[in-house]
């Protein structure tokens, strides 16, 4: 039997306003309990929610991002349960007229293809507070600086076909977010979350399986094991003659399993209402229009425009412009050295190994821009080679300083004196008499390949500082010269 | 002192006739001494009173006294007032002290106000009849065996038993027009959105409204034009302009245009009270105003509709009282839901508790269509009533109420006898209109009132309509006390 | 309408309010009776009709964003029943 595994993404991305969705309290992270929680955050009685206009303007350019209808009337809702983290007994949300409608995005996949993803709908709510779990006295204390954080929710349709579509889909809204500017896409704070509804029925089926909600799946990674663990059980249940349950589950990263949260099972009833504190939004198409032409250039367009302006492959443009801090960095360092090509295979490859290695952002790369231009610069007027060049990258990174610094410092520079490597190509060729006879009795067409011999050797007694292409040149002349 | 109304005190203020001092020490001493017989308030605030007052009789003796400046007036239980107790008449909020006042009550502030306590009501502004409140049931002082109407029970109370000249209150599906009818005092329900919301406890955030309850339509006007003002911190506020609403109350009403709907004086309308009211509109005709028959076909619909869509919006607005930031809280709760639970069964009376369940009910899975949605949608025909009538009259004229005041505990036990109690006045909030009730006779001793419904924004023109007829009738003068 | 105790119970649920075995009868014949008051409306026919959830047609006016709340801590955690270092406390939320 082969199994389809069906994946919607519920994604909640915290905007970056300076102050709450209905308050005029800070949303700044990290501030001691509660001291960024006002009456209206702490639903202290009399108090009234006034919505915050830059919300509306993030959620609008998403929308716009995504390619989606923007609503010209949308209305919040209230969503009622009780819960110590959410002050008002409600939370306020929108459902039957969201502020973004229908959309599409395209992802691309590791294997170079790409597919459209559709977006159901994304609307703007508040956060909830935190419910912080050590013993204070046997209870739980409930900080609500959070609470009134405004959130858009992005859900998809449920388009993706595996953990690995799901995870490039992901890594597409972090990037719309993170380009537009609405959001800082911290996985790690919170800023972006994920809940993943996962479902698996099998291949030709048109029905949709019972699917489950994993809750909370906050890193790349996570949702990547997540979504695969969870559709392992599934298909092992009804491969077994089982059936699945609808609930919502838990990833436990460390067991690597998903496990129920029978506890959120009680019998959910949200009793959405139009909030009567609150009148319908209504906007303008010029509105829209003037945000739509204040939008940022978008990693879409940025990839093709790579690879118009800088004649990049399809593939090096779409790594450049996955997220907007990379594709800075390689504007940048295109625009110091001249060299887009060189560039593109730096940073895609030394650099990002680097990266990967430390598990750091670029943002946070120990070789700035300037100074892999400056080493890219180094190439390109063959002071030094490409061999010679990963160890000047390499004592960048250990702040040894600017590609110049450390070349003069090492003593690396290429050796380009053609009377110089006219002595090093006369030395190799006398003491390699049965390699210079072997050249000279081969056919035509080897002889190119039987000059790598030589090469190596001079390389070597130039300590690798050898102007490759003129070796070459005057090796082959010499040799010419013996036939 | 005590029988002076508001334009009498503004004029003797400032003519150093009597000082607000001697004024405030003289009601809060008539308070001491007379409201156990009516209960009328929760909370007295003498020591902010007095200073109050005396910071005025400064302001009034340097010549800078601001419109209200050393006016006695009392706030509904309902309003926020900063570090005075604001309770709801609830054991929810028994120990609540806010820490903000409500736009109101900063309104009234700046407008020189002297703030004698807080008035008695309905718990949470729900009742028709003031004896839900967990302070006790508010006595009529027309008769103590009577109920003063509510929820704004109290404030009509107390300003009908000369304790204060005028005090806030609020409106959701009558609470200012009904217990002013029943205390023979003059009570305006302004336009939805006229006056800031912000700082009174919701009960329906779409339909809940503050305004004054005085002894006659000037000084109505007097405190409305403190109150009314765009607040950019509640949603629903109306960006108007700041209004005098006393500048027209001279305004002749020749001509007017009064719809009588025959829905109003249908079955259920207690004879005499007909009679009052037929009197006051044969006095109207007098005056010059022209009668027109008018109907609102969808007038019994508003007590169902009302039930639905007030309810809803309080349950949801009443959940934030969960016995974790403020309120009551139960004793040794074993767990989270214990803690809810318990909390807001002991805290809550049962009014409170039926109507949130009603509105749970109608807001829940499989039947919000049925209930929530048909509401508003009748609703939406209930207003149109008002808008097709509004276009052949200028103001709609009926009882304020069915029949006088009942007696205390008459229908306590019957929650929908209590609820028909505001059948004339519930559509008004539901189409988010104007209101007033004036008074226009007694049946049996007992006050009866008329009731003013304008277009929306009108409150100037119906102010002065009422002035008007309280020039030519001595009904508002006539004393409990 | 006739509510029966199942009906209240679970309502009472959804609205977290403790009411005892001894007034359960009580509530739900009071329910019902509200409920048979408002069951009038279905008797109207609002076929078309837009539900009205304000009574006005006014349109929301947005705020700007600005940070214009101070700390007030103290002066909001002092109403609260039970706190601890600078966090409200609630019986043990289990997840």
């Amino acid at each position: 039997m082969e199994w389809e595994i069906v994946i919607g993404l519920e994604v909640h991305v915290q905007l970056s306003t300076e102050s709450k969705l209905f308050s005029g309290a800070s949303t700044r992270f990290g501030a001691a309990p509660n001291t960024q929680a006002c009456a209206v955050d702490l639903a202290m009685p009399g108090t009234l929610p006034v919505p915050n206009e830059q919300a509306f303007r993030y959620a609008i350019m998403f929308g716009l991002a995504m390619n989606a209808e923007i609503s010209k009337r949308s209305v919040f809702e209230r969503k009622n349960y009780f819960y110590p983290d959410l002050p008002k007994g409600y939370q306020t949300t929108q459902l039957e007229q969201p502020i973004v409608g229908a959309g599409e995005v395209e992802i691309h996949l590791e294997d170079g293809g790409s597919k459209k993803v559709r977006l159901h709908h994304a609307h703007l709510e508040e956060d909830a507070g935190k419910s912080l779990h050590e013993d204070f006295h046997g209870m739980s204390g409930i900080d609500l600086n959070r609470a009134g954080t405004p959130l858009i929710e992005i859900v998809s349709e449920p388009d993706m076909r595996s953990a690995a579509e799901a995870v490039a889909y992901l890594r597409k809204i972090h990037s719309i977010v993170t380009y537009l500017g609405i959001s800082d896409g911290d996985m790690s704070q919170g800023s972006l979350r994920c809940d993943a509804n996962v479902s698996v029925r099998l291949k030709g089926e048109e029905k949709l399986g019972t699917r489950t909600e994993l809750k909370n799946i906050n890193s790349f990674r996570f949702v990547e094991r997540a979504i695969k663990v969870e559709a392992e059980r599934q298909i092992d249940i009804l491969e077994d003659g089982g059936s699945i349950e609808q609930e919502t589950r838990l990833y436990d990263a460390d067991k690597n399993e998903t496990r129920s949260m029978r506890s959120k099972e009680v019998a959910n009833d949200y009793r959405y209402f139009p909030c009567p504190d609150l009148l319908p939004v209504v906007l303008t198409e010029e509105y829209i229009e003037q945000l739509r032409k204040e939008l940022p250039e978008l990693p879409d367009t940025k990839a093709e425009r790579f690879q118009s302006e800088f004649n990049l492959s399809a593939y090096d443009a779409d790594q450049l412009t996955q997220d907007r801090d990379s594709a800075e960095y390689f504007e940048t360092v295109c625009k110091s050295c001249g060299e887009p090509k060189l560039a593109a295979n730096w940073i895609t490859g030394e650099l990002a190994a680097l990266l990967n290695r430390k598990e750091i952002s670029i943002a946070e790369s120990p070789v700035s821009a300037t100074q892999l231009a400056g080493l890219i610069t180094r190439i390109k007027d063959n002071t030094i080679s490409s061999k010679i060049a990963k160890q000047v990258f390499e004592a960048i990174c250990e702040g040894e300083g600017s590609a110049d610094d450390i070349i003069e410092k090492r003593g690396l520079k290429q050796v380009s004196d053609t009377g110089a490597i006219e002595k090093m190509v006369d030395e190799v060729i006398a003491a390699s008499d049965a390699q210079v006879d072997n050249y000279r009795r081969a056919d035509e067409s080897k002889r190119p390949k039987m000059m790598g011999y030589f090469v190596g050797q001079i390389m070597k007694a130039s300590k690798g500082q050898a102007n490759p292409q003129m070796i070459n040149k005057i090796l082959k002349e010499k040799l010419d010269a013996l036939l | 002192m005590h029988q002076f109304t508001i334009a009498e005190i503004i004029r003797g203020l400032r003519g150093k006739e009597f000082s607000s001092t001697e004024l405030t020490q003289h009601l809060l001493k008539r308070i001491q001494q007379l409201d156990s017989n009516y209960n009328s308030f929760i909370t007295v605030t003498e020591e902010l009173a007095l200073n109050q007052a005396k910071a005025a009789d400064e302001r009034l003796a340097a010549g800078e006294a601001p419109a209200l400046c050393g006016v006695p007036i009392a706030h509904k239980d309902i309003v926020c007032t900063k570090g005075i107790r604001t309770s709801c008449a609830s054991k929810m909020l028994d120990n609540f002290i806010p820490p903000y006042n409500a736009t109101i009550v900063e309104n009234l502030n700046s407008a020189g106000t002297v703030t004698l306590g807080k008035t008695n009501m309905d718990e949470f502004a729900m009742g028709s009849s003031n004896e839900s409140s967990y302070y006790g049931a508010v006595k009529n002082p027309w008769d103590t065996n009577y109920v003063p109407g509510g929820s704004s029970g109290g404030s009509a109370a107390a300003v009908a038993a000369l304790l204060v000249p005028g005090a806030t209150a609020t409106d959701t599906g009558g609470s200012i027009r009904q217990p002013a009818a029943l205390t023979n005092t003059t009570g305006l329900k302004p336009t939805y959105g006229r006056v800031s919301r912000w700082g009174i406890v919701a009960y329906a955030s779409s339909l809940d409204q503050a305004g004054p309850i005085a002894r006659n339509a000037e000084d109505v006007a007097y405190l409305l034009s403190a109150m009314a003002s765009h607040d950019s911190k509640d949603s629903t506020s109306l960006d108007r302009p700041q209004a005098d609403y006393t500048a027209r109350l001279n305004d002749s009403v020749t001509g007017l245009k009064v719809g009588v709907p025959k829905e109003y004086f249908g079955e259920g309308l207690d004879g005499d009270t007909a009679v009052r009211v037929q009197d006051a509109l044969k006095e109207f005709e007098k005056l010059g105003a022209e009668l027109v028959d008018i109907s609102l076909p969808h007038t019994e619909l508003a007590i169902p509709a009302y039930y639905v869509i007030a309810p809803a919006e309080a349950s949801a607005n009443l959940s934030r009282f969960d016995g974790v930031r403020y309120g009551h809280r139960c004793e040794q709760p074993s767990d989270l839901r214990d803690l809810y639970m318990r909390s807001r069964g002991e805290g809550f009376g049962e009014e409170v508790q039926r109507r949130i369940l009603v509105g749970t009910y109608a807001l829940s899975a499989g039947y919000y269509d049925a209930y929530y949605n048909k509401a508003q949608q009748v609703r939406r025909l209930i207003k149109q009533d008002f808008m097709q009538a509004f276009e052949k009259v200028d103001v709609i004229m009926g009882p304020t109420t069915p029949s006088p005041a009942f007696q205390l505990g008459a229908k306590s036990a019957d929650p929908v006898a209590m609820y028909l109690e505001d059948i004339y006045t519930i559509a008004t909030n539901l189409a988010g209109l104007p209101g007033m009730s004036i008074p226009c006779g007694l049946v049996n001793n007992m006050p009866v009132g008329l009731q003013i419904t304008g277009n929306y924004l009108d409150e100037a023109r119906m102010l002065n309509i009422a002035h008007q007829y309280q020039q030519v009738t001595d009904w508002h003068k006539a004393s409990a006390v | 309408m006739a509510v029966d105790t199942q009906t209240v119970e679970k309502l009472a649920e959804l609205a977290r309010i403790a009411i005892s075995n001894a007034t359960i009868e009580e509530v739900s014949s009071r329910l019902g009776d509200i409920l048979q008051l408002v069951d009038q409306l279905q008797a109207i026919n609002t076929d078309g009709v837009i539900p009205m959830a304000h009574p006005l047609d006014e349109v929301q006016t947005l705020r700007a964003d600005a940070v214009t709340e101070t700390d007030q801590r103290n002066s909001f955690l002092s109403l609260a029943p039970q706190s601890d270092e600078g966090l409200y406390l609630v019986p043990k939320v289990i997840d």
